[in-house]
């Protein structure tokens, strides 16, 4: 290995280079060329692709337009929304029966003629019940199963035969120490113990305990008669129903399988289709219930298995629902009756939709008992439990809203109106009204709305909360709009009820709504009106600090129809508003919600003062939340949103302006990192949109404007801590800064990048996982070479002071155990060198002189150049040998060889015999432990020889004569 | 032994008349071969009679506990001594379901006093090391429907303080008025019992109103006869303060086995009766009485 050699860079044309490798124009007709577009007809010819001096290939193909897989996929109905349709459904049938298949799908279908998607179901009631109607008072269950036995399930027990006499002596051992009251519970352990019972009634069936299940769902249901602890009754009733879902489903199924022995019964069955066991055993649920003592429980239990009528006869539903209602008549308490009544009705609902006439029924009924409300028994119990009126008759609203919904439900208008006209003539009828405002349709409800204000406002005040049913109406006109000749009567006649409402949680829970009326049809003057009333209200005593969800809402709301920031904070209230949140984390919360909105819905470029203002409050505002117990994710999302609103900023021809917004702006979100990181950019980008409109000369004013942005880049580059970020900011700010003719910027920019690099660690965390920086140091020194063809010499320094400066950091720089980075390093610098003694560079920046200009092609500086190469190559050859010393790093040394040996061939003046000599040298050494790919060797060959063609390349000719491809042994 | 003997009918709900024939299959499992003495089927229909001790007195109810009423009987014998495959094996049966003599098979009936029950019974004999396997299985006789056409005949009641018999304290009643129909007392037995019972007016609060269904057995016996009424079952149809002026249904379904069509023979009767009972909220019991007659059509 001739370690001598002298590195002799070739003269390089670029045009002719870049002419000959450009492929012949084709003919693309770019009339109607789209990339995207199914490819017709292309015809290429490349010289450069030809091999072994073939005519050249050409490639035509023509098709019939192929449909396009997207487009396709599309056709039928979207497989995503399919699956949701059918997983939304799925719940739905599992509730029902767990039929599966084909089956089950059909009769969904069929149960959805009649009730359809838009019929709010139970399950989305269920979850809101349950956190609205809680109590913190002690609850008590008492289970007694089997104390009453003798009576409700075998009447003249003395009679019984044998075997019966002594499986029911079995149960009651079963359930020694069952009977008991459960006393002190708190509510959570109320619903534990409820679904506790949902358990042992599962298992209970599963064991084919029947009598134990049957006892179950009768003490549950039994439960719902105490109205102890009446705040918490229409969460008991949540809970117990589920119960009684469970047990209906239960007892269905199995009846539905003993049916279906040799196949499973057809959905649309017929009696005829039920055999007689499945009959008896139908028929034998239905008289043990019938036995039931108490009322409650025989209620509830058979409206439970409603469906099982379908198993007996034709008019069984029909019969049974009218039935189950005038039953209800006998519940004396009217809460517990208007609850039975809402099973009911839910049943119905669900097992003969169709049949309204139950319903109709039901509502009536209730209304009928609704003098009971006043009555004296009522009276005694809120005096005892220490329950208010309005609260008490708050209980009664998911009832009838939910009989009312289940009327409502594609009701002919004509009813509508009929049940409105009952509820007027009703009196204490402002519940009522509420459950039809809630049920009725929304624009049902808006059409109508004068005449609720007229309605509310007859209403008793001591009876049912206004505020509640103003939140109605609202939620009502939300959803509807009322006639537009009424709005603003509606909401001064709201708002007028609203505004007197004394407690701040129930004021702000029905502003809340109107303030989305407000929003959607007036301007931002009643808006602000409306804040400036909410403020008042709220901020006495701090009435905020329980309110923020609420608040929160109203902002939400607020952004949701005013998306003119202009307007939104020209708001005089608006900014008040946002000072009640005071807790930090709910701050934050609301200010990223604005921030949202504004990047979504803000397209132009802005530069409004009260817009900046303001969005620099709330950016601050998210920004000073940030501290080191900050999440990174949280920060990262942070900082998205401040660069959002910063790339929204644009002072237009105003550089000045911009820049020292940009200066401000890091003043304010200095804790941020890629807040800083977008602001070096956009100053950056400053500087070039000035070297666009002066056309690349700078006057002396914005000579001295883009020094200035430099000097800003230069100044917040090293408060960043990513070494590799500010890395690639010095190389991005310097290419800037000389692409701004400022030499003496830009040099102290990658002045300041090599000295940084000696810091760059070894390893750095990507994505949280630890890497080796490796990689990234080579792309960003590659990177960085590229930049230095074009950087000028600083007259006082010496020759390729930079280069020097780079390649002796590379030299100190402590790399890896067992790497070749180092070594990589240096053969890239050699293409550099080698276009630096060009006399025309590959590129240039406009109106900077590169060293080629500078120098002109001075023999010293080419000798520089050589010198230095020749020190490169020697290092390499160095590293070459010391890997040869070791057999596992040979495979190392042939891939460095092999490299090294390209760039001889790129940019080595090859007729130099020496060169010629280390470069066949490299090649031998490269192949020599067969570590090589042979394809791409074969390719080089190939290349070369194309190259050898050339005029002035004879050289080649002979070298390829001495490159031995490798023989497979 | 894992043998087992069963009696399955061929129908569901195992009801007959007089007349029809009883059909349905003896069951035989086991693992192994069988030996056995010979399988006898047996059918029997029954009445049986107990004296309360609250009529005629302790020892005589348990002496004079009346002779049964043996309504029908038959035995036949399925199968001779031998062995029985191992796995299942189904012997099919039938009976015709004819009365003893000129007996009338009366309808079954579990009472307290008063028991009518028609057995099946399977014998399996086998050797004397292993056991002799027995099964029992009722089937249920329903008489024949009744030729005469039941017209229901609405009765309306009203109660009031006025209209109570067998009250100490009159004037220390609250006042109420409570009226109501029923829309039969001749029911059939099938379907349920209806009406309708409006609370017009109560000083006190209701507690509960139940509707309490009563069975009067009566057995007849040479020292006399024994007469005695106990509680079937007793349904709640309104409970706590229900609203005045509103209906409240009055629903029952008979309980099967436990009502049959009102009978009345030479040596036992079997009658039943409807409470309607209030429960006033100061626990005051006030009772309406109404005696049904059952049938089956």
């Amino acid at each position: 290995m001739q370690a001598d050699a002298r590195m002799r860079p070739r003269g390089r044309r670029y045009e002719a280079e870049l002419q000959r490798c450009r492929p012949e124009v084709a003919v693309v007709d770019f009339g109607d060329y789209h990339p995207l577009k199914p490819i017709m007809v292309t015809d290429t010819k490349t010289r450069r692709g030809a091999r072994k001096g073939s005519t050249s290939s050409s490639s035509s193909s023509s098709s019939s337009v192929p449909p396009d897989p997207l487009s396709s996929m599309l056709d039928g109905t979207d497989p995503l929304s399919m699956f949701a349709a059918a997983s939304a459904t799925e719940t739905l049938a599992m509730s029902r029966s767990a039929s599966t298949g084909d089956l089950g799908r059909r009769r969904r279908e069929k149960e959805e003629e009649v009730v359809g998607s838009d019929f709010e179901p139970w399950s989305a009631k269920r979850g809101e019940i349950l956190a609205r109607f809680t109590t913190t008072e002690k609850l008590s269950i008492n289970l007694c199963m089997g104390s009453d036995r003798g009576k409700a399930l075998s009447p003249g027990a003395s009679a019984v035969s044998e075997k019966v006499r002594t499986r029911l002596e079995e149960l009651d051992d079963l359930e020694e120490g069952s009977q008991r009251e459960l006393l002190n519970l708190s509510q959570q352990d109320y619903a534990n113990r409820i679904e506790e019972l949902n358990q042992s009634l599962k298992e209970a069936w599963a064991s084919d305990q029947k009598v134990k299940a049957l006892k179950i769902v009768i003490q549950c249901s039994k439960l719902l008669s105490d109205t102890s602890v009446i705040q918490f009754y229409p969460s008991k009733f949540v809970l117990i129903t589920d119960i009684l879902d469970t047990f209906g489903r239960l007892v269905y199924d199995r009846i539905w399988t003993m049916c279906s022995d040799p196949r499973p019964l057809p959905d649309s069955f017929t009696l005829e289709d039920v055999n007689d066991q499945a009959k008896e055993t139908c028929l034998n649920w239905f008289f043990k219930i019938a036995s039931i003592r108490e009322l409650l429980p025989r209620l509830y239990v058979e409206a439970a298995i409603l469906k099982c009528n379908r198993f007996l006869n034709r008019s069984g539903i029909q019969e049974t629902l009218p039935r189950l209602t005038a039953m209800i008549r006998g519940i004396g308490d009217p809460l517990v009756a208007a609850y039975a009544r809402a099973y009911l009705c839910r049943v119905g609902m669900e097992v003969a939709p169709h049949w309204k006439d139950s319903l109709n029924l039901n509502f009536f009924d209730l209304l009928g008992t609704f003098k009971q409300l006043g009555g004296e028994s009522v009276q005694n119990q809120l005096v005892i439990q220490r329950v208010e009126m309005p609260e008490y008759l708050t209980l009664y609203s998911p009832a009838i809203n939910w009989i009312l919904q289940c009327i409502a439900y594609r009701a002919p208008e004509s009813l509508l109106t009929e049940m409105m006209e009952r509820c007027k003539k009703l009196g204490n009828n402002a519940l009522l009204l509420n459950s039809v405002m809630r049920a009725f349709r929304p624009e049902f409800v808006a059409a109508r709305a004068s005449d609720f204000i007229g309605m509310i406002k007859d209403c008793d005040e001591a009876g049912f909360p206004k505020h509640l049913l103003f939140g109605s109406l609202g939620r009502s006109l939300v959803c509807a709009d009322p006639p537009e000749s009424e709005r603003l009567t509606i909401l001064n006649e709201a708002w007028k009820v609203i505004t007197k409402v004394r407690s701040p949680q129930d004021y702000i829970n029905c502003a809340e709504i109107w303030v989305e009326f407000t929003c959607r049809h007036f301007t931002k003057r009643e808006v602000n009106t409306v804040l400036t009333d909410i403020i008042k209200h709220m901020t006495p005593d701090r009435a905020f600090e329980d309110a923020y969800p609420q608040l929160q809402s109203v902002i939400r709301k607020v952004l949701l129809y005013l998306h003119d920031f202009s307007v939104l904070f020209s708001m005089e209230r608006f900014l008040p508003f946002l000072d009640m949140f005071q807790k930090d984390s709910v701050r934050v919360e609301v200010c990223r919600s604005i921030m949202e909105v504004f990047i979504k819905h803000q397209v132009e470029l802005t530069k409004d003062p009260v817009i900046l203002n303001a969005m620099l409050h709330i950016c601050k505002t998210m920004h000073d939340s940030v501290n080191s117990l900050t999440l990174e994710d949280e920060k990262r999302s942070l900082s998205l949103l401040i660069i959002g609103f910063i790339r929204m900023v644009s002072f237009g021809r105003d550089f000045e302006q911009q820049l020292s917004f940009c200066v401000e702006a890091r003043a304010t979100f200095c804790n941020l990192e890629p807040v800083l990181v977008q602001l070096i950019h956009t100053v950056n980008q400053l500087a070039m949109e000035t070297r666009r409109v002066m056309r690349g000369s700078h006057s002396r004013k914005t000579a001295a404007f883009v020094r200035a942005c430099a000097a800003y880049s230069y100044i917040t580059i090293p408060s960043l801590s990513s070494i590799f970020t500010r890395l690639s900011l010095y190389l991005l700010s310097g290419q800037v800064a000389l692409a701004n003719q400022c030499l003496s910027q830009a040099d102290a920019f990658l002045k300041a990048a090599v000295s940084l690099l000696p810091e760059v660690p070894h390893s750095i965390s990507v994505e949280g996982k630890l890497r080796s920086s490796e990689s990234f140091l080579l792309d960003f020194i590659n990177n960085f070479l590229a930049t230095l063809l074009v950087v000028p010499d600083h007259p006082e320094h010496g020759v390729l002071y930079l280069v020097r400066g780079l390649l002796n950091m590379v030299q100190d720089y402590t790399w890896e155990d067992n790497s070749d980075a180092k070594v990589r390093v240096y053969v890239s610098a050699l293409p550099l060198l080698a276009a630096m003694s060009q006399e025309t560079y590959i590129y240039s920046v406009p109106k900077v002189d590169s060293n080629e200009t500078l120098y002109g092609g001075d023999p010293k500086f080419l000798s520089e150049l050589n010198k230095l190469c020749e020190t490169l190559i020697a290092q390499i050859l160095d590293h070459l040998k010391t890997l040869g010393r070791d057999e596992q790093s040979v495979r190392r040394q042939g891939a460095l060889a092999f490299s090294l040996f390209g760039v001889l061939l790129a940019h080595g003046d090859l007729r130099n015999n020496k060169l010629s000599q280390l470069a066949v040298n490299l090649w031998n050494l490269s192949h020599k432990h067969g570590y090589c790919d042979t394809r791409v060797s074969v390719r080089t060959l190939e290349n070369i020889k194309h190259q050898a063609q050339q005029p002035d390349a004879a050289h080649l000719s002979d070298m390829v004569q001495r490159l031995a491809l490798q023989t497979r042994t | 032994m894992s043998a087992t003997l069963d009696i399955r009918l061929k129908r569901a709900n195992k009801v007959y008349r007089e007349g029809e024939v009883v059909a349905g299959v003896i069951v035989l499992a086991s693992k192994e071969p069988l030996q056995h003495h010979g399988i006898t089927l047996s059918m029997e229909g029954l009445v049986n009679l107990q004296l309360s001790s609250k009529s005629v007195g302790v020892f005589e109810a348990f002496y004079n506990s009346v002779k049964p009423i043996q309504l029908i009987s038959t035995n036949i014998e399925v199968a001779k001594a031998g062995k029985i495959p191992g796995g299942k094996t189904e012997i099919p049966f039938e009976f015709p379901l004819h009365a003893k003599g000129n007996k009338v098979l009366y309808e079954t009936y579990h009472g307290v006093f008063v028991n009518i029950q028609y057995t099946l019974r399977c014998d399996l004999k086998r050797s004397l090391l292993a056991k002799d396997l027995s099964r029992n299985c009722e089937f249920i006789v329903h008489c024949q429907p009744q030729k005469s056409r039941v017209v229901p005949t609405p009765v309306n009641f009203t109660i009031t303080p006025d209209t109570l018999q067998n009250t100490r304290e009159r004037s220390l009643l609250p006042k109420f008025l409570i009226r109501g129909h029923l829309d039969a007392t001749n029911c059939v037995i099938s379907q349920p019992l209806t009406g309708e019972v409006v609370v017009e007016h109560s000083d006190v609060p209701i507690k509960s109103i139940e509707l309490q269904l009563v069975r009067v057995e009566t057995c007849g016996c040479a020292e006399g006869y024994a007469r005695d009424a106990t509680e079937i079952q007793n349904i709640q149809i309104a409970e706590g303060d229900v609203c005045h002026g509103l209906s409240i249904p009055i629903y029952m379904i008979f309980p099967r086995l436990f009502t049959c069509p009102t009978l009345e023979t030479t040596n036992f009767k079997v009658e039943f009766e409807v409470n309607i009972v209030v429960v006033l909220h100061d626990d005051h019991l006030i009772t309406e009485n109404f005696p049904l007659k059952l049938c089956r059509i």
